[in-house]
């Protein structure tokens, strides 16, 4: 095998979770069709939401994997990332500029590329449910959204 | 995280979603996405490398302009700088460790078990 492949992480987990003695195998949701809309206005005059998979590096957040708004007027020193699937054999999460781009859009929006990043990021619990996802946390992602009048979302899974 | 960026989109915010996982994100399906080949949990950019880190923002939010239609995938340019063999050993099943992911398969079941049987509405989350 060569050096350079994308990771079949779904296959590589299947096995993982087969030695385990899991006999089901989870099931990534699949659709026929893709939502999407396009831009209303420029990126420069837009507000950007950023959605993470990070917990807030607090008694709370370390304690309770959930919907969590944080605020966003600078990045934070740390996040909550354990329990989290990465790959702790070749790297580490300790700079949250690695997987949280609040510091890189305020950069951007100082020299005008965006409108402005919104009053808050958010951070979203990985679920085996579905249904929690779909019935609960995105409709609470986008409320807050509407609430911080987000024109546009940037997610960034860990 | 997919199902949300879906739900975002349906409800008219355009979404990017920035990535190292191009298996999972073409299964499910995403408006538009950056794929970083990086090891999981630093898809922007490796620990401390602020110009990749920009980079990548740059090139998502250009992304997000551009793209005219769903499931619009782009590859980012960069590589990963560390060990060229990172991507080998991610969730590897082996004889060595066997035996140890059988038990911890079993005390992660006993756990949930008694979670639930606490709470029936508890939450399982996916590591």
């Amino acid at each position: 095998m060569t050096n350079d492949y994308d990771v079949p992480y779904m296959e590589r987990t299947r096995l993982y979770y087969e030695a385990q003695g899991y006999s089901i195998p989870y099931k990534w949701a699949n659709y026929r069709k893709t939502p999407f809309c396009a831009l209303t206005k420029p990126l420069a005059q837009s507000r950007v939401g950023v959605v993470t998979t990070a917990m807030p590096d607090t008694a709370q957040g370390r304690a309770e994997r959930k919907l969590y708004s944080n605020p966003a007027t600078s990045a934070p020193d740390s996040m909550y990332t354990l329990g989290l699937s990465w790959h702790d054999t070749v790297t580490h999460t300790r700079d949250v500029g690695s997987f949280l781009p609040i510091e890189a859009l305020l950069a951007i929006q100082a020299g005008g590329g965006i409108g402005d990043l919104a009053p808050s990021f958010y951070s979203v619990p990985t679920s085996y449910s579905q249904r929690q996802t779909l019935d609960e946390d995105a409709p609470a992602i986008l409320d807050c959204m509407k609430s911080d009048e987000v024109d546009v979302a940037a997610l960034v899974p860990l | 995280m997919s199902l949300v960026a879906r739900h975002l989109e349906q409800h008219g915010i355009p979404t990017i979603v920035i990535g190292s996982a191009l298996d999972i994100i073409r299964h499910v399906g995403v408006p538009r996405y950056l794929h970083t080949d990086f090891p999981l949990g630093n898809p922007l950019g490796a620990p401390y490398d602020r110009t990749v880190q920009r980079k990548h923002v740059e090139i998502a939010l250009e992304l997000l302009e551009e793209a005219s239609q769903a499931k619009t995938i782009r590859r980012s340019p960069f590589s990963w700088p560390g060990e060229p063999g990172w991507r080998d050993d991610y969730s590897e099943v082996t004889e060595s460790n066997q035996a140890a992911l059988a038990a911890a398969g079993k005390a992660r079941r006993a756990k949930q078990a008694a979670m639930k049987k606490n709470n029936p509405k508890q939450q399982i989350l996916m590591p």
